[in-house]
Protein backbone atom coordinates (compact mmCIF):
# COMPACT_ATOMS: atom_id res chain seq x y z
CA UNK A 1 0.00 0.00 0.00
CA UNK A 2 1.59 3.38 -0.93
CA UNK A 3 -1.25 6.48 0.14
CA UNK A 4 -1.96 9.17 -2.22
CA UNK A 5 -1.04 12.54 -0.41
CA UNK A 6 -3.80 14.86 -1.15
CA UNK A 7 -3.96 18.33 0.34
CA UNK A 8 -6.95 20.85 0.60
CA UNK A 9 -6.42 24.02 0.03
CA UNK A 10 -8.02 27.56 -0.87
CA UNK A 11 -6.25 30.50 -0.09
CA UNK A 12 -9.55 32.82 1.44
CA UNK A 13 -10.74 31.73 4.34
CA UNK A 14 -14.05 29.72 5.13
CA UNK A 15 -14.97 28.54 1.82
CA UNK A 16 -14.89 24.90 2.97
CA UNK A 17 -11.36 23.35 3.21
CA UNK A 18 -12.00 21.90 6.67
CA UNK A 19 -15.55 20.65 5.82
CA UNK A 20 -14.33 19.32 2.77
CA UNK A 21 -11.53 17.05 4.36
CA UNK A 22 -13.74 15.62 7.16
CA UNK A 23 -16.74 15.15 4.65
CA UNK A 24 -13.99 13.25 1.74
CA UNK A 25 -12.11 11.27 4.68
CA UNK A 26 -15.46 10.15 5.97
CA UNK A 27 -17.10 9.16 2.55
CA UNK A 28 -13.46 7.68 1.62
CA UNK A 29 -13.21 5.54 4.91
CA UNK A 30 -17.00 4.59 4.13
CA UNK A 31 -16.04 2.99 1.14
CA UNK A 32 -13.33 0.60 2.63
CA UNK A 33 -10.09 3.15 2.23
CA UNK A 34 -7.89 3.43 5.27
CA UNK A 35 -7.42 7.41 5.74
CA UNK A 36 -5.68 9.65 8.00
CA UNK A 37 -6.43 13.66 7.74
CA UNK A 38 -3.69 16.01 9.09
CA UNK A 39 -5.07 19.19 10.25
CA UNK A 40 -1.88 21.69 8.78
CA UNK A 41 -4.18 24.90 10.28
CA UNK A 42 -1.57 24.97 13.74
CA UNK A 43 -1.96 27.69 16.04
CA UNK A 44 -6.17 27.85 14.40
CA UNK A 45 -7.36 24.04 15.09
CA UNK A 46 -10.75 22.59 13.91
CA UNK A 47 -10.86 19.60 12.21
CA UNK A 48 -10.82 17.83 15.02
CA UNK A 49 -13.94 19.75 16.12
CA UNK A 50 -15.89 19.08 12.45
CA UNK A 51 -14.87 15.30 13.12
CA UNK A 52 -16.47 15.21 16.34
CA UNK A 53 -12.91 13.88 17.82
CA UNK A 54 -12.08 17.45 20.07
CA UNK A 55 -12.63 15.71 23.38
CA UNK A 56 -9.93 12.55 22.17
CA UNK A 57 -6.56 15.04 21.33
CA UNK A 58 -3.72 14.07 23.82
CA UNK A 59 -0.57 14.54 20.91
CA UNK A 60 -0.85 16.30 18.05
CA UNK A 61 1.38 17.13 15.48
CA UNK A 62 4.07 19.03 16.66
CA UNK A 63 4.59 16.23 19.36
CA UNK A 64 5.42 13.52 16.45
CA UNK A 65 7.68 16.47 15.13
CA UNK A 66 9.50 17.49 18.23
CA UNK A 67 9.83 13.60 19.23
CA UNK A 68 7.51 13.58 22.14
CA UNK A 69 5.23 10.87 21.28
CA UNK A 70 5.34 8.62 18.63
CA UNK A 71 3.17 8.94 15.53
CA UNK A 72 0.90 6.40 16.41
CA UNK A 73 -0.11 7.85 19.74
CA UNK A 74 -1.07 11.00 17.87
CA UNK A 75 -3.56 9.25 15.75
CA UNK A 76 -6.90 9.27 16.60
CA UNK A 77 -9.43 6.80 15.48
CA UNK A 78 -12.69 7.85 14.24
CA UNK A 79 -15.95 7.37 16.62
CA UNK A 80 -17.71 5.08 13.96
CA UNK A 81 -14.96 4.07 11.13
CA UNK A 82 -12.24 2.15 12.20
CA UNK A 83 -10.19 3.54 9.32
CA UNK A 84 -10.10 6.45 9.56
CA UNK A 85 -7.99 8.62 11.71
CA UNK A 86 -6.90 12.27 12.22
CA UNK A 87 -3.55 14.11 13.24
CA UNK A 88 -4.76 16.92 14.79
CA UNK A 89 -2.85 20.63 14.87
CA UNK A 90 -0.90 21.59 18.06
CA UNK A 91 -3.38 24.61 19.40
CA UNK A 92 -0.97 26.39 21.17
CA UNK A 93 2.40 26.70 18.74
CA UNK A 94 2.36 28.30 15.35
CA UNK A 95 3.39 27.74 11.86
CA UNK A 96 6.69 28.31 12.38
CA UNK A 97 6.76 25.11 14.76
CA UNK A 98 6.78 22.48 11.65
CA UNK A 99 8.93 23.27 8.21
CA UNK A 100 7.86 21.50 4.79
CA UNK A 101 10.45 18.72 4.94
CA UNK A 102 8.87 17.80 8.64
CA UNK A 103 5.67 17.26 6.99
CA UNK A 104 6.92 15.30 3.81
CA UNK A 105 8.74 12.87 6.44
CA UNK A 106 5.86 12.66 8.39
CA UNK A 107 3.66 11.67 5.03
CA UNK A 108 6.37 9.35 3.87
CA UNK A 109 6.06 7.13 7.17
CA UNK A 110 2.67 7.39 7.05
CA UNK A 111 2.24 6.00 3.31
CA UNK A 112 3.11 2.80 3.44
CA UNK A 113 0.21 2.28 5.61
CA UNK A 114 -2.76 4.12 4.17
CA UNK A 115 -5.28 4.30 1.00
CA UNK A 116 -5.14 8.22 1.45
CA UNK A 117 -3.56 10.98 3.66
CA UNK A 118 -5.72 14.53 3.24
CA UNK A 119 -4.30 17.65 4.20
CA UNK A 120 -6.37 20.26 5.88
CA UNK A 121 -4.49 23.71 4.45
CA UNK A 122 -4.76 26.68 6.10
CA UNK A 123 -5.54 30.08 4.40
CA UNK A 124 -3.08 32.29 3.00
CA UNK A 125 -0.07 31.41 0.82
CA UNK A 126 2.69 31.65 3.51
CA UNK A 127 4.57 29.34 6.08
CA UNK A 128 1.49 27.08 6.68
CA UNK A 129 0.18 26.61 3.12
CA UNK A 130 3.73 25.51 1.90
CA UNK A 131 3.62 23.10 5.12
CA UNK A 132 0.19 22.03 3.72
CA UNK A 133 1.36 21.51 -0.16
CA UNK A 134 4.85 20.08 0.41
CA UNK A 135 3.84 16.43 0.62
CA UNK A 136 1.25 16.38 -1.93
CA UNK A 137 0.75 14.46 -4.34
CA UNK A 138 -1.97 16.47 -5.60
CA UNK A 139 -4.21 19.74 -4.29
CA UNK A 140 -7.39 20.14 -4.59
CA UNK A 141 -8.34 23.43 -4.64
CA UNK A 142 -12.00 24.62 -2.97
CA UNK A 143 -13.92 27.74 -3.86
CA UNK A 144 -17.21 29.64 -3.88
CA UNK A 145 -18.90 31.39 -6.44
CA UNK A 146 -17.45 34.76 -5.72
CA UNK A 147 -15.23 36.54 -7.06
CA UNK A 148 -12.75 37.09 -3.97
CA UNK A 149 -12.59 33.06 -3.14
CA UNK A 150 -11.87 33.01 -7.00
CA UNK A 151 -9.72 35.36 -7.44
CA UNK A 152 -7.74 33.25 -3.89
CA UNK A 153 -7.82 30.22 -5.78
CA UNK A 154 -6.37 31.66 -9.10
CA UNK A 155 -3.61 32.80 -7.13
CA UNK A 156 -3.04 29.78 -5.51
CA UNK A 157 -3.37 27.55 -8.83
CA UNK A 158 -0.22 30.00 -10.01
CA UNK A 159 1.54 28.97 -7.12
CA UNK A 160 1.14 25.49 -7.31
CA UNK A 161 2.27 25.65 -10.87
CA UNK A 162 5.30 27.68 -10.41
CA UNK A 163 5.81 24.53 -7.56
CA UNK A 164 5.40 21.94 -10.38
CA UNK A 165 2.54 20.30 -8.89
CA UNK A 166 0.81 19.46 -12.16
CA UNK A 167 -2.27 17.60 -10.20
CA UNK A 168 -4.68 19.91 -9.18
CA UNK A 169 -8.33 19.83 -9.29
CA UNK A 170 -10.85 21.87 -8.47
CA UNK A 171 -14.05 21.52 -5.90
CA UNK A 172 -16.89 24.81 -6.28
CA UNK A 173 -18.34 24.51 -3.06
CA UNK A 174 -21.24 26.42 -1.67
CA UNK A 175 -23.03 26.77 -5.46
CA UNK A 176 -26.35 28.08 -5.32
CA UNK A 177 -28.44 27.40 -8.06
CA UNK A 178 -31.39 29.74 -7.48
CA UNK A 179 -28.71 32.43 -7.22
CA UNK A 180 -26.78 31.39 -10.25
CA UNK A 181 -30.41 31.41 -12.04
CA UNK A 182 -30.86 35.32 -10.88
CA UNK A 183 -27.34 35.61 -12.17
CA UNK A 184 -26.40 36.77 -8.41
CA UNK A 185 -23.99 34.12 -7.99
CA UNK A 186 -21.00 33.60 -10.53
CA UNK A 187 -21.96 30.09 -11.94
CA UNK A 188 -19.65 27.21 -12.19
CA UNK A 189 -18.99 27.56 -15.50
CA UNK A 190 -17.42 31.02 -14.71
CA UNK A 191 -15.62 29.84 -12.04
CA UNK A 192 -13.85 26.94 -14.54
CA UNK A 193 -13.68 29.60 -17.42
CA UNK A 194 -11.28 31.71 -15.15
CA UNK A 195 -9.31 29.02 -13.40
CA UNK A 196 -8.98 26.41 -16.26
CA UNK A 197 -8.08 23.49 -14.18
CA UNK A 198 -9.39 20.29 -13.78
CA UNK A 199 -13.47 20.10 -12.39
CA UNK A 200 -13.53 17.58 -9.47
CA UNK A 201 -16.87 18.57 -7.96
CA UNK A 202 -19.72 20.62 -7.20
CA UNK A 203 -21.23 20.85 -3.99
CA UNK A 204 -24.65 22.84 -3.20
CA UNK A 205 -25.57 25.28 -0.43
CA UNK A 206 -26.70 23.52 2.08
CA UNK A 207 -27.89 24.60 5.67
CA UNK A 208 -27.10 20.84 6.63
CA UNK A 209 -23.50 21.22 6.49
CA UNK A 210 -23.24 24.10 9.47
CA UNK A 211 -25.24 21.84 11.93
CA UNK A 212 -23.41 18.54 10.95
CA UNK A 213 -20.07 20.68 11.19
CA UNK A 214 -20.93 21.69 14.56
CA UNK A 215 -22.64 18.49 16.24
CA UNK A 216 -19.20 16.41 14.52
CA UNK A 217 -20.80 14.76 11.91
CA UNK A 218 -20.35 15.45 8.83
CA UNK A 219 -22.80 15.15 5.98
CA UNK A 220 -21.25 12.96 4.10
CA UNK A 221 -22.57 10.11 6.62
CA UNK A 222 -26.09 11.20 5.99
CA UNK A 223 -27.53 9.38 2.74
CA UNK A 224 -30.31 12.43 2.35
CA UNK A 225 -27.80 15.07 2.16
CA UNK A 226 -27.61 16.88 -1.21
CA UNK A 227 -23.97 18.15 0.28
CA UNK A 228 -23.48 14.84 1.41
CA UNK A 229 -24.05 12.98 -1.95
CA UNK A 230 -21.64 15.70 -3.49
CA UNK A 231 -18.80 14.81 -1.38
CA UNK A 232 -18.94 10.98 -2.31
CA UNK A 233 -19.22 11.64 -5.21
CA UNK A 234 -16.11 13.93 -5.35
CA UNK A 235 -14.35 10.55 -3.14
CA UNK A 236 -15.53 8.66 -6.17
CA UNK A 237 -13.85 10.82 -8.99
CA UNK A 238 -10.83 10.59 -6.40
CA UNK A 239 -10.54 6.56 -6.09
CA UNK A 240 -10.97 7.02 -10.01
CA UNK A 241 -14.65 6.01 -10.78
CA UNK A 242 -15.80 7.79 -13.54
CA UNK A 243 -19.21 9.50 -11.52
CA UNK A 244 -21.48 12.52 -13.79
CA UNK A 245 -21.73 15.65 -11.93
CA UNK A 246 -25.04 15.94 -9.91
CA UNK A 247 -27.77 18.07 -11.38
CA UNK A 248 -28.69 21.17 -9.20
CA UNK A 249 -32.35 21.63 -9.36
CA UNK A 250 -33.88 22.09 -13.29
CA UNK A 251 -32.58 25.19 -14.62
CA UNK A 252 -31.39 24.45 -18.62
CA UNK A 253 -28.58 26.89 -18.10
CA UNK A 254 -26.67 25.12 -15.30
CA UNK A 255 -27.15 21.71 -16.78
CA UNK A 256 -26.41 22.56 -20.22
CA UNK A 257 -23.29 24.32 -19.34
CA UNK A 258 -21.81 21.58 -16.61
CA UNK A 259 -22.30 19.16 -19.86
CA UNK A 260 -20.42 21.66 -21.48
CA UNK A 261 -17.79 21.77 -18.77
CA UNK A 262 -17.53 18.17 -18.58
CA UNK A 263 -16.26 17.61 -22.47
CA UNK A 264 -19.57 17.35 -23.55
CA UNK A 265 -21.44 18.75 -26.31
CA UNK A 266 -24.26 21.36 -25.82
CA UNK A 267 -27.42 19.90 -26.83
CA UNK B 1 43.77 21.05 3.93
CA UNK B 2 42.66 18.48 1.91
CA UNK B 3 40.82 17.36 4.36
CA UNK B 4 39.18 20.58 5.78
CA UNK B 5 38.43 21.07 2.11
CA UNK B 6 36.52 17.69 1.26
CA UNK B 7 33.99 18.80 4.75
CA UNK B 8 32.77 21.50 2.02
CA UNK B 9 30.81 21.56 -1.24
CA UNK B 10 29.73 24.69 -2.79
CA UNK B 11 27.20 24.90 -5.45
CA UNK B 12 25.76 27.94 -7.29
CA UNK B 13 22.52 28.93 -7.19
CA UNK B 14 20.18 31.54 -8.85
CA UNK B 15 20.79 34.40 -6.69
CA UNK B 16 23.27 32.68 -3.88
CA UNK B 17 25.72 29.75 -3.16
CA UNK B 18 24.87 27.10 -1.66
CA UNK B 19 27.15 25.60 0.99
CA UNK B 20 26.93 21.55 2.00
CA UNK B 21 28.92 20.73 5.14
CA UNK B 22 29.99 17.55 5.85
CA UNK B 23 29.05 16.24 9.63
CA UNK B 24 31.57 17.17 11.56
CA UNK B 25 31.98 18.83 15.22
CA UNK B 26 30.98 22.26 14.90
CA UNK B 27 34.55 23.63 15.15
CA UNK B 28 36.00 22.31 12.21
CA UNK B 29 33.16 22.81 10.51
CA UNK B 30 33.40 26.75 11.18
CA UNK B 31 36.71 26.52 10.29
CA UNK B 32 36.78 24.66 7.17
CA UNK B 33 34.34 27.13 5.94
CA UNK B 34 35.99 30.71 6.79
CA UNK B 35 39.60 28.95 5.71
CA UNK B 36 37.93 28.66 1.99
CA UNK B 37 36.22 31.73 2.28
CA UNK B 38 39.58 33.42 3.26
CA UNK B 39 41.23 31.80 0.47
CA UNK B 40 39.13 32.11 -1.72
CA UNK B 41 37.94 36.27 -1.69
CA UNK B 42 37.00 37.06 -4.81
CA UNK B 43 34.74 34.33 -5.61
CA UNK B 44 33.10 34.84 -2.34
CA UNK B 45 32.96 38.51 -2.09
CA UNK B 46 29.46 39.62 -1.19
CA UNK B 47 28.37 36.60 -2.16
CA UNK B 48 24.86 35.35 -0.30
CA UNK B 49 25.47 31.98 1.52
CA UNK B 50 22.81 29.26 2.28
CA UNK B 51 24.08 26.56 4.18
CA UNK B 52 23.11 23.19 4.57
CA UNK B 53 24.23 21.22 7.74
CA UNK B 54 22.42 18.14 6.89
CA UNK B 55 20.96 16.57 10.53
CA UNK B 56 23.63 18.50 13.11
CA UNK B 57 22.11 20.23 15.62
CA UNK B 58 23.71 24.03 15.45
CA UNK B 59 23.31 26.61 18.69
CA UNK B 60 21.73 30.32 18.50
CA UNK B 61 25.12 31.65 19.63
CA UNK B 62 27.32 29.45 16.85
CA UNK B 63 24.72 30.52 14.20
CA UNK B 64 25.43 33.88 15.41
CA UNK B 65 28.93 34.08 15.37
CA UNK B 66 29.50 32.54 12.29
CA UNK B 67 26.97 35.30 10.83
CA UNK B 68 29.53 37.57 12.21
CA UNK B 69 32.16 36.16 11.02
CA UNK B 70 31.13 35.96 7.74
CA UNK B 71 29.81 39.60 7.20
CA UNK B 72 33.46 40.60 8.70
CA UNK B 73 34.46 38.99 5.26
CA UNK B 74 31.38 41.09 3.24
CA UNK B 75 29.69 37.72 3.11
CA UNK B 76 25.68 37.42 4.15
CA UNK B 77 24.51 34.46 5.18
CA UNK B 78 21.02 34.51 4.47
CA UNK B 79 19.51 30.40 4.99
CA UNK B 80 20.16 27.97 7.01
CA UNK B 81 19.24 24.59 5.93
CA UNK B 82 18.91 21.37 7.94
CA UNK B 83 16.57 17.86 8.75
CA UNK B 84 16.51 18.96 12.50
CA UNK B 85 13.77 21.02 13.37
CA UNK B 86 15.91 22.28 16.22
CA UNK B 87 18.36 23.89 14.17
CA UNK B 88 15.49 25.08 12.29
CA UNK B 89 13.75 27.08 14.99
CA UNK B 90 17.13 28.12 15.91
CA UNK B 91 18.01 29.55 12.43
CA UNK B 92 13.94 31.30 12.35
CA UNK B 93 14.85 33.11 15.55
CA UNK B 94 17.73 34.34 14.02
CA UNK B 95 15.49 35.89 11.29
CA UNK B 96 17.00 32.92 8.84
CA UNK B 97 15.32 31.39 5.68
CA UNK B 98 15.48 27.88 6.20
CA UNK B 99 14.11 26.52 2.57
CA UNK B 100 15.55 27.08 -0.64
CA UNK B 101 12.75 27.65 -3.55
CA UNK B 102 13.43 25.65 -6.82
CA UNK B 103 13.69 28.29 -9.34
CA UNK B 104 10.09 29.13 -10.65
CA UNK B 105 8.84 28.63 -14.21
CA UNK B 106 7.20 32.12 -13.46
CA UNK B 107 10.49 33.70 -13.10
CA UNK B 108 11.06 36.13 -15.98
CA UNK B 109 14.12 35.25 -17.07
CA UNK B 110 13.61 31.71 -17.78
CA UNK B 111 11.51 32.88 -20.23
CA UNK B 112 12.71 32.58 -23.84
CA UNK B 113 13.70 36.23 -25.44
CA UNK B 114 13.50 35.89 -29.06
CA UNK B 115 15.15 38.25 -31.10
CA UNK B 116 13.25 39.68 -33.82
CA UNK B 117 15.91 41.26 -35.89
CA UNK B 118 15.35 45.15 -34.83
CA UNK B 119 13.40 44.68 -31.71
CA UNK B 120 12.51 42.20 -29.30
CA UNK B 121 9.56 40.53 -27.53
CA UNK B 122 9.00 38.47 -24.82
CA UNK B 123 6.93 35.60 -25.32
CA UNK B 124 5.03 33.92 -22.56
CA UNK B 125 3.50 30.33 -23.34
CA UNK B 126 0.78 30.31 -20.35
CA UNK B 127 -1.57 31.77 -18.29
CA UNK B 128 -0.78 34.38 -15.83
CA UNK B 129 -2.47 34.06 -12.66
CA UNK B 130 -3.43 36.42 -9.90
CA UNK B 131 -0.43 38.01 -8.55
CA UNK B 132 2.17 37.78 -11.29
CA UNK B 133 3.33 40.87 -12.61
CA UNK B 134 5.59 41.09 -15.68
CA UNK B 135 7.52 43.64 -16.56
CA UNK B 136 9.33 43.97 -19.71
CA UNK B 137 11.03 46.54 -22.17
CA UNK B 138 10.00 45.91 -25.18
CA UNK B 139 6.74 43.86 -26.79
CA UNK B 140 5.24 41.28 -24.88
CA UNK B 141 3.39 38.38 -26.38
CA UNK B 142 1.20 36.19 -24.04
CA UNK B 143 -0.15 33.00 -25.16
CA UNK B 144 -2.82 31.89 -23.01
CA UNK B 145 -4.84 34.21 -20.63
CA UNK B 146 -4.28 36.98 -18.51
CA UNK B 147 -6.40 36.89 -15.30
CA UNK B 148 -8.21 39.24 -12.93
CA UNK B 149 -4.98 40.08 -10.10
CA UNK B 150 -1.77 39.95 -12.98
CA UNK B 151 -0.21 42.83 -14.62
CA UNK B 152 1.75 43.74 -17.70
CA UNK B 153 3.71 46.58 -17.91
CA UNK B 154 5.62 46.93 -21.36
CA UNK B 155 7.53 49.60 -22.88
CA UNK B 156 5.73 48.21 -26.23
CA UNK B 157 3.29 46.48 -27.43
CA UNK B 158 1.18 43.95 -25.23
CA UNK B 159 -0.83 41.27 -27.60
CA UNK B 160 -2.54 38.74 -25.06
CA UNK B 161 -3.62 35.53 -27.40
CA UNK B 162 -6.45 34.80 -25.11
CA UNK B 163 -8.56 36.62 -22.49
CA UNK B 164 -7.06 39.72 -20.90
CA UNK B 165 -9.02 40.37 -17.56
CA UNK B 166 -5.86 41.84 -15.82
CA UNK B 167 -4.01 45.31 -15.34
CA UNK B 168 -2.03 45.86 -18.48
CA UNK B 169 0.13 48.97 -19.57
CA UNK B 170 1.86 49.83 -22.94
CA UNK B 171 4.49 52.56 -23.88
CA UNK B 172 5.48 52.44 -19.92
CA UNK B 173 7.53 54.95 -20.60
CA UNK B 174 5.65 56.59 -22.53
CA UNK B 175 5.45 55.34 -26.30
CA UNK B 176 2.04 56.44 -27.20
CA UNK B 177 2.21 54.59 -30.47
CA UNK B 178 1.85 51.23 -28.62
CA UNK B 179 -0.80 49.04 -28.69
CA UNK B 180 -2.91 46.31 -27.26
CA UNK B 181 -4.71 43.49 -28.74
CA UNK B 182 -6.46 40.46 -27.63
CA UNK B 183 -9.26 38.03 -28.58
CA UNK B 184 -11.19 39.28 -25.54
CA UNK B 185 -10.00 42.47 -24.39
CA UNK B 186 -12.32 43.07 -21.08
CA UNK B 187 -8.83 44.15 -18.59
CA UNK B 188 -9.19 45.72 -15.12
CA UNK B 189 -7.12 48.35 -15.93
CA UNK B 190 -6.24 49.76 -19.75
CA UNK B 191 -3.42 52.21 -19.95
CA UNK B 192 -1.33 53.06 -23.08
CA UNK B 193 1.43 55.73 -22.35
CA UNK B 194 -0.21 58.27 -20.31
CA UNK B 195 -3.74 57.94 -20.61
CA UNK B 196 -5.23 55.09 -18.84
CA UNK B 197 -8.86 53.83 -19.98
CA UNK B 198 -11.87 53.83 -18.09
CA UNK B 199 -12.85 50.30 -18.81
CA UNK B 200 -15.45 50.07 -16.38
CA UNK B 201 -18.76 48.18 -17.58
CA UNK B 202 -17.27 47.15 -20.60
CA UNK B 203 -18.99 44.16 -21.79
CA UNK B 204 -17.77 41.19 -24.07
CA UNK B 205 -17.73 41.61 -27.45
CA UNK B 206 -16.87 38.46 -28.83
CA UNK B 207 -14.36 39.43 -31.21
CA UNK B 208 -10.69 39.88 -31.01
CA UNK B 209 -9.89 43.79 -30.32
CA UNK B 210 -7.16 46.90 -29.64
CA UNK B 211 -6.68 49.26 -28.05
CA UNK B 212 -4.58 52.20 -29.53
CA UNK B 213 -4.14 55.99 -28.71
CA UNK B 214 -6.03 58.47 -31.05
CA UNK B 215 -6.18 62.19 -30.44
CA UNK B 216 -4.56 61.63 -26.82
CA UNK B 217 -6.88 59.24 -26.13
CA UNK B 218 -6.81 55.16 -25.66
CA UNK B 219 -10.00 53.73 -27.69
CA UNK B 220 -10.84 50.58 -28.72
CA UNK B 221 -11.83 49.07 -32.11
CA UNK B 222 -12.35 45.74 -33.63
CA UNK B 223 -9.42 44.65 -34.85
CA UNK B 224 -8.95 44.10 -38.28
CA UNK B 225 -6.23 42.67 -40.68
CA UNK B 226 -3.98 45.62 -42.17
CA UNK B 227 -4.45 47.77 -39.15
CA UNK B 228 -1.01 48.18 -37.26
CA UNK B 229 -2.21 51.14 -35.27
Amino acid sequence: MTAHVITISSGKGGVGKTTTVANLAVALAADGAKVVCIDGDIGLRNLDVVMGLENRIVYDIVDVIEGRCKLRQAMIRDKHLTELYLIPAAQTRDKNAVSPSDMTRLCNELRPEVDFILIDSPAGIERGFRNAIAPADRVLVVTNPEVSAVRDADRVVGILEAEEKRQTGLIINRLNPVLVKQHDMLSANDVLDLLGIQLVGIVPEDEGVIVSSNRGAPVAQDPKSRAGQAFRNIAKRIRGEDIPLMEFGRQDGLWDRIQKMAGGRKA
Amino acid sequence: MDEIDTLIQIKGLRDSLLVSIAEAPWEEQRAALLSQIDARQAFFQGARLALDVGTQIVKVNELVELRDRLSERNVSLWAVISESPTTENTAQLLGLATRISKPRPEDTRQFAVQDLGEETALFVNRTLRSGTRIEFESHVVVLGDVNPGAEIVAEGNIIVWGRLRGAVHAGSKGNERAVVCALDLLPMRLQIAGDAMNVAGRKETGTPEMAFIQDQRVIIEPWQPGNTG
